[in-house]
């Protein structure tokens, strides 16, 4: 296991801003680098709550997460109410499909999206939405920590780079996500750097489908 | 899977990250993602721009929702919490399509649409329809334009129209500027799941007549 006793260290979701994490990070147990990242954090309280059902460490994804999530819904146009109804359903989601996770393929903040945006989907437009065949991973396949680190900090520079975008770019791509753009009105071009996001998930199938020959 | 040459754009990889896609090409997308690890990996990196964009939201949270939600949780029944690995696939259907089918390729219930082609509309919601084709080898679509988007992904077989050859896994976007007609390769029949945002526009005029009929 990755880590043992960090999850009370986090009382307060105030607290994980990164220069405190990335300290409480490189004072573990196991861990060489102090490089981690503060979505390496997410990952391994994600993995208390799937190992030991660990309560303290939802409590902490919860309220980082759970304020994210409600403005998400919010600016996708819900009201109020429904955005607290739903990320209420994604939180517990989070807590009941955790061992679905798989961290070589999405970070805990991408897979925490991935929930949000299919709650939205079938709250807003009462729709189905069909999903990829299913690749899971499971406990039995060792997870590579070192891809896993290296997608979570992919992820964390992908959002640096959007908040350096000029305001119209990044505007427009908030506006897509939040279902205000139908696919034609989509610029394909978003000015993100996701060529290294792509060949590392693209790496981490090819590791998949090598496992489930 | 290296055969795939014919893609998603990033257009529809983003709105279906994004969510912002109608039902019939939500199923195209994950049918052709299933199929193709490149499309996979490429849609994985929209969904960390979804990532960082949930990143940026807030809303206020009352204090009481960490237990409402404990409380929610406490009352939910136990499920198993193993992943489970999928046995390997032998249809030639993808199981997101299969779930819409209802099964496999012989649970189809194809409609003739005359020179051997036969369609099955499939349930979507509104905003676009998607359907299977089936064209027996050597067999014309009737030629044909485009008021929206047409996505057609090659199931089984092949076809070929002005702009390229269309083989398993391969997409074919189609839209305003592209009127074609898509001619099944000779030998087995190509089977291709097809949806489109808009009506077709036939350029002759039996299929003018029969559209509304067959709901093309």
């Amino acid at each position: 296991m990755m880590i043992a006793h960090t999850t009370s260290i986090f009382p307060d979701a105030q607290l994980l801003r990164r220069p405190y994490a990335a300290r409480q990070a490189g004072l573990r147990k196991g861990v060489e680098s102090v490089t981690t990242t503060a979505e390496e954090d997410w990952t391994a309280l994600l993995l208390a709550v799937r190992d030991r059902q660990d309560r303290t460490a939802f409590a902490a994804l919860f309220r980082h997460y759970a304020p994210r999530v409600k403005g998400f819904l919010m600016k996708s146009g819900a009201a109020e109410a429904l955005a607290e109804e739903c990320m209420q359903d994604v939180m517990a989601t989070l807590w009941q499909k955790a061992h679905l996770y798989d961290p070589e393929r999405a970070s805990v903040t991408t897979w925490v999206f991935t929930i949000a945006r299919n709650r939205r989907i079938d709250a807003l437009r009462r729709a189905a939405r069909p999903e990829p065949e299913d690749l899971p991973w499971g406990p039995e396949a060792e997870p590579d920590q070192q891809a896993a680190l290296e997608l979570a900090q992919d992820t964390e520079r992908l959002g640096a780079a959007l908040s350096t975008l000029p305001e119209t770019q990044r505007s427009l791509i908030e506006k897509a996500y939040f279902g205000d753009l139908t696919h034609t009105e989509i610029a394909a071009e978003t000015g993100l750097p996701l060529g290294t996001i792509k060949s590392r998930l693209r790496l981490a199938l090819d590791r998949l489908r090598a496992q489930m020959k | 899977m290296s055969t795939i040459r014919h893609h998603l754009n990033d257009s529809l990889l983003m709105a279906y990250a994004a969510g912002s896609l109608p039902e019939a090409f939500n199923l195209v997308v994950a049918t052709h993602l299933s199929m193709c690890d490149d499309c996979r990996a490429r849609a994985g990196a929209f969904d960390a721009v979804g990532a960082t964009v949930l990143d940026g939201c807030s809303a206020s949270v009352s204090d009481s929702s960490l237990d409402d939600c404990l409380a929610r949780i406490d009352s939910l029944p136990m499920t198993p919490r193993t992943a489970q690995r999928p046995a390997p696939r032998r249809s030639v259907l993808p199981t997101p399509l299969q779930d819409y089918i209802g099964g496999d390729l012989e649970s189809v219930k194809w409609r003739p649409l005359g020179m051997g082609v036969r369609q099955a509309i499939l349930p979507t919601s509104a905003g676009a329809r998607a359907r299977l084709l089936y064209i027996p080898g050597g067999q014309a679509v009737p030629d044909h334009g485009h008021r929206g988007t047409e996505l057609t992904l090659v199931l089984q077989g092949a076809f070929r129209d002005a702009t390229d050859r269309f083989g398993p896994g391969d997409v074919e976007i189609a839209n305003e500027e592209l009127e074609h007609t898509p001619t099944a390769e000779a030998g087995p029949p190509c089977i291709c799941l097809a949806a489109t945002d808009a009506p077709l526009r036939f350029n002759s005029m039996m299929p003018r007549l029969l559209q509304p009929l067959f709901r093309i």
